[in-house]
């Protein structure tokens, strides 16, 4: 393992001050060191949006802090979920007087903190409504999707859960799109390469030379299947037709891709990816209508890919396309 | 052996465990690699050793030691374990709070009190291979040893052989709550991370009690 760190039991504390220095513009730090929040949070009277989770997964979730996104990101240890204390302060850091929409991913640890959390914002007077992502489709099969685990879709709930919050809408609004966001989003993860907690120091899973792990976690849960390593195409046919299934679709819809690498998969490479997810979606009469690809949500240093897809409608169509700036994330 | 020890000298039980885990941060992390993600031993111990650096130099009876120790681990380590072990520690605090002699009865409440506020904040159950396979059983060989009439040194060692018990268990269990759930099948056939570190405090938390009330 070689790492750009200093004490490996201090690698969260250590990136949150360079992060904290690095986008002063739009970050800053707050009375609790595992919480950050917007420059210009709390806003009076706007609903705020919180998310968190554990770290080593950049740009998520710190990442998503900025202008019709993120409120504030209460901070975990490298894939440990936050604290209850943490969230709590993220939901006051956010708090301008309308609300709170905590929008977080379906894990143990983040589920218990969140509930605590709540209750010690209840205290402060402060209402507080989740919405739990569950859009990878290979964590669990359809029938039990409340076991579902959060990953990349997380970007797509946060857009727009963030964009209604910034017109204006209420809590309830923001609740409800952002919670037909994660209905209408699916996404599956192919593992190339494990990861490495620094503190830990060695890979805590293998996925041997010449295979391909489908339907990996972000944290390298293991998935549906291990298999010989296929071609760009292939693997974006097999991802592909995985969501497909599971939505089952009886019409042409508009939708958005997001392709996010695992952490090391060299960007141009999701590019061969994404060439063709759009090939295959619009042979099926589906028109693509807005893409992301890059690094939105990686797993330290995996190597792989994760393929979301969400299905708009009008007003999920209108808050995707809402202009938003953040670190890890840009609409015009 | 006398029948249980005075509340408030019996700091030294968390200062037993801090240590516990200290040592056997290595060995929890190792198993925890096994089926989650490696980190068990570590998060453990950061809280633990925390709450070590906050015991120095003060007076602190059993009850608020278990106290301290569950709000760090609440406050400041997250995961699943922090709310998880950090409500186990606060409810056996507040049980335990000014009840002047623990004895084998008032260990059944704390336990007690700590299984239901595990239960409460998580989804597990007994057979979901978690702490509770340990806990469970722990428990209830304490009760009978005490409905029993047995002393409390034999039902220290009843509740020993329960968790341990329990502990074993969680070896041919499949996974359905927490991140090695997501194993299925291959989840059998390793030990849990948190059952084992559960049955590392109940046995810890026993010797250290018999050796108060000597």
């Amino acid at each position: 393992m070689q790492r750009i760190i200093n004490d490996p039991d201090q690698v969260v504390e250590d990136y949150l001050k360079g992060f904290v220095k690095a986008h002063k513009e739009i970050v800053s730090a707050t009375g609790h060191p595992r919480v950050l929040k917007r420059v210009l949070s709390p806003q009076q009277g706007k609903v705020g949006v919180v998310t968190g989770g554990g770290s080593g997964h950049k740009p998520a979730f710190v990442g998503y802090i900025g202008r019709n996104l993120v409120d504030s990101v209460a901070v975990g240890e490298v894939f440990s979920s936050p604290t209850a204390k943490a969230f709590h302060e993220a939901i006051k850091a956010a708090d301008g007087g309308s609300g709170v929409a905590v929008l977080y991913g379906n894990y143990a640890g983040d589920n218990m903190n969140v509930k605590m959390a709540i209750e010690d914002a209840g205290d402060d007077g402060i209402t507080v409504k989740t919405v739990v992502a569950n859009d990878d489709v290979a964590s669990a099969p359809a029938a039990q999707r409340h076991k579902r685990r959060g990953v990349a879709g997380e970007v797509l709930m946060w857009k727009v859960g963030g964009a209604k919050a910034a017109l204006g809408g209420s809590l309830d609004e923001v609740v409800e799109v952002a919670q037909r966001a994660i209905d209408n989003t699916r996404s599956v993860g192919i593992g190339l390469a494990p990861c490495t907690i620094a503190a830990v120091g060695k890979p805590n899973f293998t996925i041997a030379d010449g295979t391909m792990e489908f339907g990996i976690g972000h944290h390298g849960e293991p998935g549906m299947f291990v298999q010989p390593i296929v071609s760009a195409s292939e693997m974006a046919r097999i991802a592909l037709e995985k969501i497909l299934d599971d939505f089952g679709f009886e019409h042409d819809e508009r939708l958005v891709v997001l392709v996010s690498g695992l952490g090391s998969t060299p960007v141009m490479e999701l590019y061969i990816f994404y060439d063709e997810v759009e090939s295959i979606l619009t042979a099926k009469g589906h028109k693509v209508d807005q893409a992301f690809v890059g690094n939105y949500f990686t797993s330290l240093d995996m190597a792989g890919v994760t393929l979301t897809v969400m299905k708009l409608d009008d007003e999920l169509r209108e808050l995707v396309h809402l202009s938003a700036h953040s670190v890890g994330f840009h609409q015009e | 052996m006398s029948e249980g020890f005075n509340e408030a000298s019996g700091s030294i039980i968390v200062r037993d465990l801090i240590q516990v885990i200290h040592e056997q941060r290595a060995y929890l992390s190792e198993i925890d690699g096994a089926i989650g993600d490696g980190d068990h031993g570590i998060n453990m111990d950061k809280g633990f050793t925390l709450t070590a650096r906050r015991m120095e130099g003060q007076l602190l009876g059993m009850s608020e030691s278990l106290k301290l120790l569950g709000d760090i681990l609440v406050e400041e380590i997250g995961g699943s374990m922090g709310p998880l072990y950090g409500t186990f520690f606060k409810k056996m605090a507040r049980v335990s709070k000014g009840i002047g002699v623990v004895d084998g009865r008032v260990l059944e409440q704390m336990l007690e009190s700590a299984y239901q506020g595990i239960l409460t904040i998580g989804d597990a159950r007994v057979g979901d291979k978690t702490m509770v396979d340990t806990l469970d059983p722990a428990l209830q060989a304490l009760k009978l040893a005490n409905s029993a009439g047995r002393g409390f040194s034999d039902a220290l060692d009843a509740m020993v052989e329960g968790a341990h018990a329990g502990w074993q268990s969680t070896k041919d269990m499949i996974a359905r709550v927490g991140r090695a759930s997501r194993l299925g099948e291959r989840s059998r056939g390793t030990l849990d991370a948190g059952a084992t570190s559960c049955y590392l405090i109940i046995k810890t938390l026993a010797q250290s009690m018999k050796e108060l009330s000597k």
